[in-house]
């Protein structure tokens, strides 16, 4: 709200693990979900009669169905190698945000109920009844948890600790304790199409808009086509590319790309969402129900390629699980990638010399690369080792002059995440999200200072979004951020297609 | 949660966005942007009424550029940008103008 007074912590020029802060996010706790948003998605309204005798169930059917979710219980040996791995408790101090002690919050219930030695001795095995308080836990500090997986990268057993706080959000969805943000937001894809709840005509009429800007801007014909059957591409991208800055100069970017290249492309009204936040409440359900939209309008369209735009957890979900969401796709052309990421796509036209630019257009840039978590430490590109890392990296500097990366163990697969993922990009979080970035900032701040860095280029509508409100409390401009396709946008050569 | 205008309740959200886009009215508005903090100027008033009348079309608040484009067109071109919009809504004039116009809270990643 207009008033939030949140204070930014104090960039520091060694980070080092903070000083405990017990309980400093206990107050952290985002809105629930309406009684009507949770039955939309076929969830309990609210707190159901005996439910904890049903959210045990649900943990048993859980550990029966996911054996990975089972190894990750059973694993851990409280090492601590993850304590300090987490932006939430780098930024917070907050020990229930180590990763260890967060989902030790899940942990020890399992072990009460699943565990013979839980069972008979829970004192010595540090488990413990799912009562009231500890259900309460769960709500504030599962959401406390990105789901960005930077923890497990450094846990010698490879626990995948968002395994566990998906599984978390999964039990209390099932026992009518859902989260608003996330939950509002599937059920809008499902009636309407997109997070947004952008309907069919309004979409038509912004992509009008952007075709008559961009010609002004650049005389030429760019097309922005929606539900165009035969057109060979269909894209899908994050609604925030059609709706919010800076999201939308990528969607310009992209339409560029297509236009330099005389690929027929086209959006779809059916499918007019990349994300897919059911990857964010751990549910298979609502994961199969959204992306069964994509589907649903390639074969419609009868496109050839599906496209994934700038967005993080998408592509996540479309290069690791589509195929077994709505595949097969034997409908497509197998000579790209299926899916394809639209950076693999302006990658392979860069390397073809199909499309060129003028770098010299994005000189008052100097930019830097935030990878997105989930592109980052859940997915590939290009079909070449480290490719997610390399790709979007190669496609910036095809297309600006200065660029330089952020420390080391700050990037690829060490990446931190931008404070805002998983379901956790909402007003009421505000402060998680600012003190979440932290670590993030700090990074920035090193390469602003080192290189003049101005620029941090991403690949993700919730990274875009999450920088520019939380970027003003570290001192630095909003409009710093941005997408690797609004570069592309700024520099690339239109030539005569139109 | 509910907020009181000229001694009726009007029932909003956690957030103070009406909950019942009908019981919108012009003191309505300057109450909810008293609590922003907005002090609302003609040019604000421009900005909500677009809203309304684009929402009452579209059922949806225009996309950004839809805005600054329609803003540049009333207030001038050098109005037309997102960077004014930010200096009559500091919180962001998608969420709190929209909430001021009475419509709905943009909600996914924006």
């Amino acid at each position: 709200m207009a008033t939030a007074a949140v204070q930014a912590p104090p960039l520091r020029e060694y980070p080092v693990i903070p000083i405990l802060a017990r309980d400093a996010m206990a107050g952290s706790r985002p809105y629930p979900a309406s009684e009507k948003m949770n039955e939309a998605l076929g969830f309990p309204g609210k707190l159901v009669d005996g439910w904890r005798e049903k959210a045990v169930l649900k943990i048993g059917e859980l550990v029966a169905k996911n054996r990975g979710l089972r190894v990750f219980l059973d694993a851990c040996v409280h090492c601590g190698a993850c304590t300090d791995k987490c932006h939430y408790f780098l930024g917070t101090g907050d020990p229930k945000n180590m990763p260890v002690a967060r989902q030790d919050l899940f942990r020890k219930v399992y072990r009460r109920y699943f565990t013979l030695g839980g069972k008979l001795f829970p004192k010595l095995v540090g488990a413990e009844d799912l009562t009231e308080s500890v259900l309460e836990d769960w709500y504030r500090y599962f959401n406390q948890c990105s789901e960005c997986r930077r923890c497990s990268v450094y846990c010698p057993y490879g626990i995948d600790t968002a395994e566990i706080t998906m599984a978390a959000k999964e039990v209390m969805d099932s026992i009518g304790v859902g989260q608003k943000y996330t939950n509002e937001i599937i059920g809008k894809v499902h009636k309407i199409g997109n997070n947004l709840g952008l309907p069919g005509p309004a979409l038509k009429n912004t992509l009008e808009t952007l075709e008559e800007e961009v010609k002004e801007e650049t005389g030429q014909d760019v097309r922005f086509p929606l539900d165009e059957k035969g057109a060979e591409v269909l894209v899908v991208t994050p609604s925030a590319d059609f709706f919010a800055e800076p999201h939308v100069y990528s969607l310009v970017g992209y339409a560029k790309v297509f236009h330099a290249a005389g690929i027929r492309w086209t959006l779809s009204s059916h499918a007019s969402e990349a994300a897919n936040f059911g990857v964010f409440i751990g549910s298979q359900a609502q994961m199969k129900a959204i992306a069964g939209r994509v589907r649903e309008a390639a074969l419609e369209l009868g496109v050839r390629r599906l496209v994934v735009g700038e967005c993080g957890h998408a592509w996540r979900v479309a290069y690791s699980f589509w195929n077994t969401l709505i595949g097969p796709f034997d409908f497509l052309d197998s000579r790209y990638p299926v899916p394809q990421h639209i950076c693999e796509l302006t990658y392979d036209l860069i390397e073809r010399g199909a499309i060129t630019f003028d770098r010299e257009k994005n000189d008052a840039h100097v930019v830097t690369f935030h990878d997105s978590c989930n592109v980052a430490r859940a997915s590939g590109m290009g079909g070449l080792p480290r490719g997610q890392f390399i790709i979007p990296r190669a496609v910036i500097r095809a297309a600006a002059n200065h660029f330089h990366d952020m420390a080391p163990e700050t990037i690829h697969e060490h990446t931190f995440c931008c404070g805002g993922g998983g379901g956790l990009l909402t007003d009421e979080l505000l402060e998680l999200r600012v003190k979440g970035a932290l670590p993030r900032m700090e990074a920035l701040q090193k390469v602003v200072d080192e290189h003049g860095v101005n620029f941090m280029a991403t690949i993700c509508a919730i990274c875009k979004a999450q920088f520019a409100k939380v970027l003003p409390y570290y001192k630095f401009d909003m409009g710093m951020i941005g997408g690797v396709h609004q570069l592309v946008s700024n520099a690339i050569r239109l030539g005569r297609n139109d | 949660m509910a907020i009181n205008v000229a001694g009726k309740s009007i029932e909003t959200d956690e957030e103070g966005y009406l909950t019942n886009l009908g019981d919108w009215s012009e003191e309505v508005a300057n109450e909810i942007a008293k609590a922003e903090n907005v002090d609302m100027s003609q040019n604000h008033w421009e900005v909500v009424n677009f809203l309304r009348e684009y929402y009452n079309e579209y059922q949806i608040a225009p996309a950004v550029r839809v805005l600054t484009k329609a803003i540049g067109k009333k207030l001038g071109p050098d109005k037309g940008n997102s960077k004014y919009l930010y200096e009559l809504f500091p919180y962001g004039p998608a969420k709190q103008a929209c909430k001021i116009a009475g419509l709905p809270k943009p909600t996914g990643c924006v």
